[in-house]
């Protein structure tokens, strides 16, 4: 009963309860329960639940960076993406049999965890390019860049075929290796150190999602409470008021633009490692939107908001949606509407029509979530903050109009 | 209760000068804001600018910590020509603001605002802050320990974990106070800090202008109340339609026939 009162008081929002502690202690658990669940639930057939979890791991990874640049900084990144397709690309460049029908006529294969940084790195370096000359730019006008950044990028992927193959992507790429590695119950082996050790198992993918997951958090939180962390959120505050206490403006926001787009470079390394494929497709404007809306809804700078709303959107757009029509035509049959199922004249079925329904569904359930919790599900205590005062403003104003009416 | 607010200034001479602002003018487009102003602000003094409203003195505020750089002119500050410095470069070099409209960091906490103070006289790069070296906790205690100091000089230490906006306005006018202190600096630019004030308030502002003044600051104020200005200034420029129309000390100001008109209008 005191947890139960616990969790009310935190989703109320009480400002003497920190919610962060308890939302990690159950990230933590449920991270490592749920393999166990998935195996058990489906009798020894959850690799797919668990490669789900470990893809959703990425979009993780891309809202915690985006986090920083957004949530920290308070600068609009629209075109987020394109740093995702650069580290992707970058490990497909890096890691496989592509550069051979390219100019260059040579395969390079680096290490996988090697070409991480290095993916890392590009992204930073990308991101370091495109903010150097716009970070002058305030609000709406970065929006308005970035989104144009994140339209080019994967276009000039598309369209650069010579180096990139174009539309149909680059493929086979390396199956990632680490040095050393730990077997162990979990991957169902006895307990030893390995070398060169094969990523392929979905469990093997999700622990390294989990363990990189773990390392990024703790760092994002180290800098949320550094010397850097606090010139970001001043800046978010009130940049001239930042200049004149000694903060470099244009310097501390190319930072947070450049760890930002590390974390999407790293990220993509990962993705492309993972899926083995890349293609100019899965790096759309409708990726950088998604990971800006995990943000938004999770709760805007705070950090286990942000993984609960990726972990939610993720579940929503690639777990519920696809699989509603089918769900749909349970439903129908057993509540006796079965008629609703075969196409019938202009009626195409109650499948096909969920199908079609889909994405109308799925902005519902943003503005139900958002009216309902605007300060997103876990909002840092500045989010709070400024709409409860919203909210004892006008009461207050009405306090004065009462008072002047009796 | 002193603190070690300022870095040590040699001391004062007859004519060692802080700030000199010589033929300083700024133009937005074909409006002359500041129009050839120059004065000097001693070096362990209070200096008051003040004027009607309209007369140009925020805007040479704003052109001393780069916020506009001057159109002409030189800004002297302890003797290198700091006109076009950038506002982060002017803060590092030792002279700190407020701001007429408070510009606190609203949705950080009375703390927070003080540590961001300390950014320039801080050095933790990236990779310490986020591996948390032992270089950074240490900076990180005393960066708390000084910020918790100075919110005690100042008198809001009671309010150290609440968001800044959700402070009383005098509380906030002297958290602007502490934050640029924060930066340890040689001179400090207050922007009308008494405005707004109860006659009790504008006492307490005072004596924490002395304290401020003892620490070794020199203090340059931009004031409307002539109280304030006449008891604790040492010298005052008057500027109005952005000239210099009179400069000295209080008790000479106050006789100026052009300062009269400049404030009741012509025939008074």
């Amino acid at each position: 009963m005191r947890i139960w009162r616990l969790v009310r008081k935190i989703w109320e929002t009480d400002p003497r309860v920190d919610p962060n502690p308890l939302v990690y202690a159950i990230l933590t658990l449920a991270a490592i329960l749920y393999p166990v669940w998935a195996q058990v639930s489906t009798g020894g057939q959850g690799d797919f639940l668990i490669s789900v979890l470990a893809d959703a791991g990425v979009y993780i990874l891309l809202a915690i960076g985006l986090n920083v640049v957004v949530g920290f900084a308070g600068l609009l990144d629209l075109g987020y993406a394109a740093f995702f397709a650069i580290g992707a690309y970058t490990y497909a460049f890096l890691a496989s049999d592509h550069l051979v029908v390219t100019p260059l006529q040579e395969a390079v294969h680096l290490p996988f965890w090697i070409v991480l940084f290095i993916g890392l790195f590009v992204a930073a370096a990308f991101g370091l390019i495109l903010g150097a000359p716009t970070l002058r730019l305030r609000g709406d006008y970065l929006a308005i860049v970035t989104l144009g950044f994140g339209e080019i990028v994967p276009r000039v992927f598309k369209n650069l075929s010579v180096w990139t193959s174009g539309v149909n992507g680059i493929s086979a790429l390396d199956k990632p290796v680490l040095p050393v590695w730990l077997n162990g119950p979990w991957s169902g082996d006895p307990l030893e150190v390995v070398q060169n050790f094969k990523i392929i198992s979905p469990m093997a993918f999700y622990v390294v999602m989990v363990l990189l997951l773990g390392i990024c958090v703790v760092l994002v939180n180290n800098l949320r409470r550094s010397r850097v962390g606090r010139a970001w959120m001043a800046v978010r505050e009130d940049e001239v008021a930042a200049a004149a206490m000694g903060v470099n403006t244009v310097r501390i926001k190319l930072l947070a633009f450049a760890i930002g787009a590390a974390f999407s470079g790293f990220a993509g390394s990962f993705y492309g490692a993972k899926l083995s494929l890349v293609s100019p497709e899965n790096f759309g404007f409708s990726v950088s939107i998604t990971i800006l809306v995990m943000i938004v809804l999770g709760g805007m700078g705070n950090i286990p908001g942000v993984i609960i709303g990726s972990l939610l959107i993720y579940g929503i757009t690639f777990l519920f949606l696809p699989a509603l029509p089918p769900l749909a035509e349970e439903w129908a049959t057993n509540i006796g509407l079965g008629g609703l199922v075969p196409p019938n004249g202009d009626w195409p079925g109650i499948g096909q029509e969920m199908q079609r329904l889909k994405f109308l569904i799925f902005g519902a359930i943003l503005v139900l979530t958002m009216l309902l919790r605007p300060q997103g599900l876990i909002p840092s205590r500045v989010r709070q903050q400024e709409l409860r005062k919203g909210v004892q403003e006008d009461m207050t104003i009405e306090d004065v109009n009462a008072e002047t009416t009796a | 209760m002193t603190v070690a607010v300022a870095a040590p200034a040699p001391a004062p001479t007859a004519e060692d000068h802080i700030l000199r602002i010589e033929h300083v003018t700024k133009r937005f487009g074909g409006l002359v804001a500041v129009d050839d102003v120059s004065f000097d602000v001693k070096r362990g003094e209070v200096f008051a600018l003040i004027g009607p409203n309209g007369a140009g003195k925020t805007t040479l505020f704003n052109s001393i910590t780069g916020i506009f750089p001057p159109t002409e002119g030189r800004v002297v500050f302890e003797g290198r020509d700091i006109a076009g410095a950038k506002p982060h470069q002017a803060a590092a070099l030792g002279i700190a603001r407020t701001f007429q409209n408070i510009r606190l960091f609203e949705y950080m906490s009375a703390l927070d605002n003080v540590r961001v103070g300390q950014h320039c006289r801080t050095n933790s790069k990236l990779w310490d802050s986020l591996f948390k070296t032992p270089h950074e906790r240490k900076e990180e205690v005393a960066i708390t320990e000084r910020a918790t100091e100075l919110l005690e000089f100042v008198g809001i230490e009671k309010h150290a974990e609440n968001y800044a906006r959700n402070l009383a306005y005098g509380q906030q006018r002297r958290l602007e106070i502490a934050r640029a202190l924060a930066t340890r600096p040689h001179l400090l630019l207050l922007d009308e800090p008494a405005a707004g004030f109860t006659p009790q308030e504008k006492v307490e502002l005072m004596r924490l202008v002395d304290k401020i003044l003892a620490e070794g600051i020199t203090v340059f104020l931009i004031e409307h109340d002539m109280k304030v200005v006449m008891g604790i200034s040492r010298n005052i420029a008057v500027l109005d339609h952005g000239e210099l129309i009179a400069l000295g000390p209080p008790e000479v100001i106050r006789k100026d026939q052009r300062v009269i008109e400049a404030y009741l209008g012509k025939g008074a």
